[in-house]
């Protein structure tokens, strides 16, 4: 066991992966040699060299499109997108081929792919730097989508993203890659994608969350329960497929649910969410379920993204309003 | 090499046989008798096969189609120049292609009619399904290759695509990765001088398609897209220089697409019949004829038997495609995950139900 960060955790699964597995490549620009632009990658390229830790040129959708010929041909290709704002060059890659070679070809060809991008707000950053656009993406039949939230979930959802047959778009978010750190045994530990994970039991109201929001509603958790309210956290780990049988386990047990995203409202997952908690638990409903997130509007700069980002106090407020509603 | 006497920067284009059929002894591959034979038989087969499926589609028998009509030896004569192990990675206008290399036909047939089975190609045949967002395919082309070299294999990759694909991002992108990396790619341009009704000179400035390979620090070639002779040697070069690890090449078929875009388009529309009438003088398979005439190769009885049961065989293949059982509910949804989740499980269920029960009228 290490006491790591989230960029060390990723570091140990990508290390321990293609340790296992000789197939399992990494792509993407600056990845090699100067070991990623947030030091992701380093030391990959001295222990792995140039084919394995593969430098590419700068251009995203070659960078997913190399990636899922490589995939086809019995690679497991782990390709980084620099920031999530980049990867919309990309996107006919991952939609019209990623996503369904495996449905066109009846299961003949299939893309074991990893897409590895930060993600998120609440870093100052610049412009394109702070997106939040996973419900675009698992809106999209055949990819898988994960968050992690600590160092050792990112490192045992990582493991098994890479282990997956499907392609898998791995969120990480940037907030949090270096703001917590925790014990990561070396070796298997794998966390299975798919599988919600719950962080507080509680009976009162169901909190929801993913990835950076985490630690978010962990304070205001901390918060709450000082005033005596006992709220149920999960972590959804994997967006798509959603487990939504734990979300409405919870949500029968507490009448309550809050769902926390800092991507913008409209169409974001927190109105999938609430629509699942009204198919399937609406006469536990003691009140209309909250969502917490962005407004419709693009991501503000460092000035203006205090207004923006998600704070635990608006969680609270939310939470208030579902137990008095 | 070929590519340096046939610079695309001075204009020069690769041909062997000129439009009648005579062959540039100079130029002239060695190629055995039954190859030859092979390929010609494979052209003829394109041609019919076609001809059906736009018969079959005017029928309503099988969906929108892009027939091949005129582009025989751009398809054939690339794909001769390959061996069992390589692959192949095509847009949607490589029939030809695909049935050099094995493809049975019903199956092709069997995805124009609208089955995703058509494009589950049995055995380890290296090709790639169709990639209909045009140029989107080629950066696959490069990630197999580069998987292909860091397993130790000997495949090459030809990449099929069009003159309107080489306007696409993912046309310069998976080239540029290609030429970074040195890969075993043979990029083939069917220039067929339109992308549905925008001729090729609005695709690019540039005066060829084969003079892109120079900014991308690899060879290009333009070679006559309907001499079938001429695009096997160029590839030939394209790919022995491939498998020796000297990298990439980009070949600029230059032929003609003779009929609409697909069963959808009406080519009339944008262009004339006296285009047509100089393009027909240059069809390659009576061109191909010609030249194994003359070789003593083939004759009026081999042309006539050959008709009769390639056309014997493609009203098989029909029937074979026509006759294979639709998918059920269940295939739909099988392949979306090598796993299905619990929730599409249960989205399938739901499905079943509404679609089995009673008819709310």
């Amino acid at each position: 066991m290490t006491v790591m960060n989230m960029v060390q955790a990723i570091n140990l699964a990508l290390k321990e992966e293609m340790e296992r597995d000789k197939n399992v490549v990494v792509l993407g620009e600056d990845v090699g040699m100067d070991g990623g632009v947030f030091r992701v990658t380093e030391g990959l390229f001295e222990r792995f060299g140039k084919t394995r830790m593969i430098d590419t040129p700068l251009a995203e959708s070659s960078i997913v499109g190399v990636a899922i010929g490589m995939a086809m041909n019995g690679l497991r290709p782990v390709a980084e997108v620099q920031f999530m704002g980049f990867i919309y060059p990309a996107f006919n890659q991952i939609v019209s081929h990623a996503a369904r070679m495996r449905n066109r070809s009846r299961g003949s060809l299939s893309v074991p792919l990893v897409i590895r991008t930060p993600y998120g707000a609440g870093v100052k950053a610049l412009e394109h730097h702070s997106e939040s656009t996973e419900a675009v993406f698992c809106h999209i039949p055949g990819l898988k989508v994960v968050v992690p939230s600590t160092p050792l979930e990112a490192k045992g959802l990582l493991k098994s993203a890479i282990r997956d047959p499907d392609p898998v778009i791995f969120l990480e978010p940037t907030r949090s890659y270096r703001l917590l750190k925790e014990e990561v045994p070396e070796g298997e530990y794998l966390v299975p994608l798919g599988v919600a994970r719950k962080v507080t039991e509680g009976k009162d109201v169901t909190i929801v969350g993913w990835g950076g929001m985490m630690p978010l509603i962990q304070t205001a958790v901390e918060n709450l329960e000082k005033k005596g309210i006992s709220p149920e956290v999960l972590d959804m780990r994997t967006l798509s497929p959603m487990d939504y049988p734990s979300i409405i386990a919870s949500v029968k047990k507490t009448g309550r649910a809050v769902v926390v995203h800092e991507a913008p409202k409209n169409c974001g997952l927190g109105g999938e969410i609430a629509a699942r908690i009204g198919e399937k638990a609406l006469l536990s409903l003691q009140a209309p379920v909250e969502r917490v997130t962005a407004p419709d509007i693009t991501v503000p700069l460092p000035k203006g993204e205090s207004y923006y980002y998600i704070s635990p106090d608006r969680i609270q407020r939310a939470v208030k309003r579902v137990l008095s509603f | 090499m070929l590519t340096d006497d046939f610079d695309p920067l001075k204009g020069k284009m690769f041909q062997v046989l000129d439009k009648d059929g005579n062959v540039n002894k100079g130029l002239e591959p060695k190629i055995e008798s039954d190859k030859l034979i092979a390929a010609y038989k494979t052209m003829v087969l394109t041609r019919i096969a076609d001809e059906k499926a736009v018969r079959l589609q005017r029928q309503g028998r099988l969906g929108a189609y892009p027939p091949s009509r005129g582009q025989e030896a751009s398809q054939v004569g690339p794909a001769l120049a390959l061996d069992k192990e390589d692959w192949v990675v095509w847009a949607f206008r490589e029939l030809g292609a695909l049935l050099h290399r094995g493809v049975p036909l019903w199956k092709l047939f069997l995805y124009w009619m609208g089955n995703e089975e058509g494009s589950k190609f049995d055995g380890n045949v290296h090709i790639t399904p169709s990639a209909v967002p045009v140029g989107s395919q080629v950066p696959h082309a490069s990630g197999i290759a580069y998987a292909a070299r860091y397993k130790d294999e000997r495949s090459v990759v030809l990449c099929y695509f069009g003159d309107g694909g080489t306007s696409e991002g993912d046309f310069h992108e998976g080239l540029n990765f290609a030429g970074v990396f040195k890969l075993p790619v043979v990029f083939l341009c069917q220039n067929n001088q339109y992308a549905i009704s925008v001729p090729r000179r609005q695709q690019t400035a540039a005066p060829t398609i084969a003079q892109k390979a120079v900014a991308y620090g690899f060879p290009g070639i333009q070679v006559d897209g309907n001499d079938v002779l001429a695009l096997y040697v160029a590839a030939k070069e394209a790919v022995e220089r491939a498998r020796k690890g000297e990298g990439p090449t980009l070949i600029e078929s230059f032929t003609y697409r003779m009929g609409d875009h697909t069963t959808s388009d009406d080519a009339t529309r944008y262009r004339k019949t006296e285009e047509i009438a100089y393009w027909t003088e240059r069809d390659p398979i009576p061109r191909f004829k010609k030249y194994l005439m003359a070789k003593r190769l083939w004759d009026e009885n081999k042309e006539k038997g050959w008709q009769e049961e390639a056309t014997r065989s493609v009203e098989e293949d029909v029937k074979r495609a026509e006759s294979h059982k639709p998918p059920t509910l269940a295939d739909v949804f099988a392949f979306t995950f090598a796993q299905m989740p619990d929730d599409l499980k249960e989205q399938l269920e739901t499905l079943r139900k509404d679609l089995e029960g009673p008819k709310e009228g």
